[in-house]
C-alpha cells in the first residue's frame, strides 16, 4: 500500500480531525449569519449549515495538492480544503485581507495554495473545470486527484452530464460530490428528477456511483477514500452523493416558506455537528472535556480572525484596474 | 531555413503552421475539441496531422459536448497548460459561452489574480456558404462585451499565423475567430518559428488619402476589391485591418481617419449594435467636427442569415456593398 493510498476506515486522529473541521464552519456559520443579522458588518451569504460532515470528508481524503472546485455554498467545503479563516471572511466582508483581496466575494472564492482552484457562482460549472484540472494532473504525470462539489440541482445542467461523459470517457482522476440538501434553490429535488438516487445517473456513463448518509462524516470518508484511491490509482472518476440537509435555506435572509417546518425541526434536531461530538465521546474517541475544547477553540478561531478582517481596510478602488489582464491596465 | 525568409501559403496553412510550431516549441499546448485528430484532422483540415505527430495526448478529440470542452480547457489552464479548445463553428459557442464569459474571463480578477486562464478559443465563423441561420453568424459583438477576453479576427495568412502564435502564448483568455471562406487565402507567412505579432495593433492594409475602411477578417479582402474598384473612379481608399477588436487599437484608427477625414466601418457581424457602433464612436468622439461626412456602417442585415444564394448576398456586406458606402461619405463633398 503507497503511502497515497487511503484506508476507508476512519482512524480515531482523522475522526478527530473531521470533528475539529465540522465544528469551526458551524462557528464560523454561526458567527456570520449573527454580524450579518445585527447589522455588525453586510455581506451575501449562501449557508452550508447542516452539511458540513461533507466538508470533513474532503479534510480527511484529500492531500494538500489535491485540488477541490465548490460553490457559492461553499463556506464548509474551503474551511474544509484548509483555506484560512482570514482569507475566507476577509473575502466575505469585502477586505483587503480576503482571499482574493475583496473582489471576488462570498461566491467566488480561490486559493490554489492550498489547491483550492474554483468557487463558482454558476450551478453545474464546475465540473467541466474539474475535468480539465483532472486532465492537466495526468498531462503533467502528476498523482494528484481533483475532486468537484455540487448540489443536487447541478445534476441537472447539462454541464454536469458533458462533464461526467467527458470524465469517463478520459477515465480522468476525479471525484463528483453531490451535496444532495433536498432543495435546488427553492424547488425540492424529488420535483426536478426522476431518479430516486442521484448516484444512479453514474450508470449512464459506466462510472461507479454510491449514496451515503451525507450527515455521517465517517460514511462520507469511506466513501470519498475509496473515490480518491480509484482516482489516483488510474481507475477513473467515481459520483458520490452524499444526502444532506440545508438548515437555512437558500441564502441568508430566505424566509423558507417551501420548507415544511416539521422537515426542518427533525433536520435541526438531527444536526451532525453535535451529534459527532457526541458519538465520539461514546465511542471514547475523546473525552467530553475534549469535545467540549474543540468547540470553544473553534469559536476562538472564528473571533480572532475576524478581529483581523474587521481591521483590514476595504480595497482600494485601484483594484478595479488590476487583473482584468494580465497587463492590468485593461485595454 | 534562414529565419528572414517567407514562404508562400494559404491561411489554413498558416494556422496550421502556428498550431505545429507552438507545439513543438512548448509541451504546455494542448489542443482538444471535435474532430481534430487524424484522420479527421478537423472539420476544415486546419489541424491535420497534429495528432499523428503530437500524440492523441496532446491533440484530444472530444465528444460534441461544447461546454465540457471550455470548461476543461479553463481547468487545464488553471494548472498552466497552454490549452486551445476549438468550438467548430460560431454559432455553438452558446453552449459554450458559460464557461468563456463566467469563467475564462473573470477568474484572474475575480480571484485577485491567483488564478489565471490562458486559453486560445480558435473558432470559425461559415457565412457565405448557404448553410443557414444556425451555421452563419458573425458572433464577436458578445464577446468584445466581456472584460477580460481578447478578440482577435485574422485576415491574412501572415497575421494568421502571427496573431494566433501570439494568442497561444499570451496570459490572458482569447477568442480566436477564423473565416471558413478565407481560409484559401494565399500570402506570405516568415519562416521564422518564433514570429508572432502583438495582439492590439490595428495593421494598414493599404494607404490611401480620401477615406478609410476600418474593417477585419473576410472583410478586409472586400474592402481591398473595394479599393481597387474606387481607385478607377480616382478615389485614393485607406483599408485598416484592425486584427485585435479587444484590445482595440484606438490610436491608429483615429490617426487614420484624422488623416483621411471620412470612414467606412465594415464587417460581417450585424450591423446593429455591432463591433462598427464602438468604432464609430470612437472616430465620433476623437474627431467630432473634423469629420467631412458621417461615418458609414456596412455590416450584415438585422435578419436571420437566410441560406439561400441570394438571399444570403443579400445578408451579408460585400465588395460593392463597402464601395457603395465609401462613395457616400463622398457625395456632394470636395474635401
Amino acid at each position: 500500500m503507497s503511502m497515497s493510498t487511503l484506508d476507508p476506515k476512519a482512524s480515531p486522529d482523522q475522526q478527530q480531525q473531521m470533528l475539529e473541521v465540522m465544528v469551526l464552519a458551524k462557528a464560523c456559520d454561526e458567527r456570520l449569519r449573527k454580524g450579518i443579522a445585527t447589522g455588525e458588518f453586510l455581506t451575501v451569504y449562501w449557508p452550508s449549515r447542516g452539511q458540513e460532515a461533507i466538508a470533513a470528508g474532503f479534510a480527511a481524503s484529500l492531500r494538500s495538492d489535491d485540488r477541490l472546485v465548490t460553490t457559492y455554498r461553499g463556506l464548509h467545503d474551503l474551511i474544509g480544503k484548509g483555506v484560512s479563516l482570514v482569507e475566507i471572511l476577509g473575502e466575505m466582508l469585502g477586505r483587503q485581507a480576503g482571499a482574493c483581496r475583496g473582489k471576488g466575494g462570498t461566491m467566488h472564492i480561490a486559493d490554489p495554495s492550498v489547491g483550492l482552484m474554483v468557487s463558482t457562482g454558476i450551478v453545474g460549472a464546475g465540473i467541466p473545470v474539474g475535468v480539465g484540472l483532472a486532465l492537466a494532473a495526468r498531462a503533467q504525470k502528476s498523482d494528484r486527484v481533483v475532486a468537484v462539489s455540487f448540489g443536487d440541482g447541478a445534476t441537472n445542467t447539462g454541464s454536469f452530464h458533458e462533464g461526467a461523459n467527458l470524465a469517463a470517457t478520459w477515465q480522468l482522476p476525479l471525484v463528483l460530490v453531490c451535496q444532495n440538501n433536498g432543495y435546488a434553490e427553492m424547488t425540492p429535488t424529488v420535483d426536478t428528477m426522476h431518479v430516486e438516487h442521484i448516484a444512479d445517473r453514474a450508470a449512464g456513463y459506466n462510472m461507479p456511483g454510491v449514496t451515503v448518509d451525507g450527515n455521517d462524516p465517517v460514511e462520507v470518508y469511506g466513501a470519498l477514500a475509496t473515490a480518491v484511491n480509484r482516482a489516483r490509482a488510474g481507475g477513473g472518476p467515481t459520483l458520490v452523493e452524499c444526502v444532506t440537509y440545508r438548515f437555512f435555506g437558500h441564502f441568508f435572509g430566505d424566509q423558507m416558506t417551501y420548507i415544511p417546518p416539521e422537515e426542518l425541526e427533525a433536520a435541526k434536531a438531527a444536526d451532525p455537528v453535535p451529534r459527532f461530538a457526541d458519538r465520539l465521546v461514546e465511542d471514547g474517541v475523546i473525552t467530553r472535556a475534549r469535545a467540549e475544547e474543540i468547540e470553544e477553540r473553534g469559536r476562538q478561531r472564528v473571533e480572532d480572525a475576524l478581529v483581523e478582517v474587521l481591521a483590514s481596510p476595504a480595497p482600494a478602488l485601484d483594484e478595479l484596474d488590476r487583473d482584468v489582464y494580465a497587463t492590468s491596465e485593461g485595454h | 531555413m534562414s529565419i528572414d525568409t517567407e514562404t508562400e501559403m494559404t491561411v489554413r496553412d498558416a494556422l496550421a503552421l502556428a498550431l505545429d510550431q507552438a507545439m513543438a516549441a512548448d509541451d504546455r499546448v494542448l489542443l482538444m475539441g471535435e474532430d481534430l485528430a487524424d484522420q479527421a484532422g478537423g472539420v476544415s483540415g486546419v489541424t491535420a496531422g497534429l495528432s499523428t505527430k503530437y500524440g492523441a495526448d496532446r491533440v484530444l478529440d472530444t465528444p460534441i459536448s461544447e461546454a465540457a470542452i471550455a470548461g476543461a480547457a479553463i481547468g487545464a489552464a488553471l494548472e498552466g497548460m497552454l490549452v486551445v479548445p476549438e468550438i467548430m463553428i460560431m454559432d455553438f459557442i452558446g453552449i459554450a459561452i458559460d464557461q468563456i464569459v463566467n469563467h475564462a474571463a473573470k477568474l484572474r480578477f475575480m480571484s485577485g489574480g491567483r488564478t489565471t486562464c490562458p486559453i486560445t478559443v480558435r473558432t470559425a465563423v461559415f457565412g457565405g456558404l448557404g448553410s443557414g441561420a444556425t451555421h452563419s453568424q458573425s458572433l464577436e459583438a458578445w464577446f468584445m462585451h466581456i472584460p477580460g477576453l481578447k478578440v482577435i479576427v485574422p485576415s491574412t495568412p501572415r497575421d494568421a499565423k502571427g496573431l494566433l502564435t501570439a494568442a497561444i502564448f499570451d496570459p490572458d483568455p482569447c477568442v480566436f475567430i477564423e473565416t471558413v471562406l478565407t481560409y484559401g487565402a494565399r500570402g506570405l507567412v516568415p519562416d521564422d518559428p518564433s514570429f508572432s505579432l502583438p495582439l492590439g495593433e490595428a495593421d494598414v492594409k493599404r494607404p490611401g488619402k480620401d477615406a478609410t475602411v476600418v474593417t477585419y477578417g473576410r472583410g478586409v479582402f472586400d474592402a481591398l476589391t473595394a479599393a481597387d474598384q474606387l481607385a478607377g473612379e480616382g478615389i485614393d481608399v485607406e483599408v485598416l485591418d484592425l486584427r485585435t477588436l479587444v484590445p482595440l487599437d484606438t490610436d491608429k484608427i483615429i490617426e487614420s481617419v484624422g488623416k483621411t477625414k471620412r470612414a467606412v466601418v465594415a464587417h460581417s457581424a450585424t450591423t446593429f449594435a455591432g463591433p462598427g457602433a464602438e468604432v464609430a464612436a470612437t472616430i465620433a468622439e476623437a474627431l467630432f467636427g473634423e469629420l467631412l461626412a458621417p461615418v458609414q456602417r456596412v455590416g450584415a442585415a438585422f435578419t436571420p442569415i437566410p441560406s439561400a444564394q441570394g438571399l444570403e448576398a443579400a445578408t451579408l456586406p460585400s465588395a460593392s456593398s463597402i464601395a457603395d458606402a465609401v462613395r457616400r461619405t463622398l457625395e456632394g463633398s470636395h474635401g
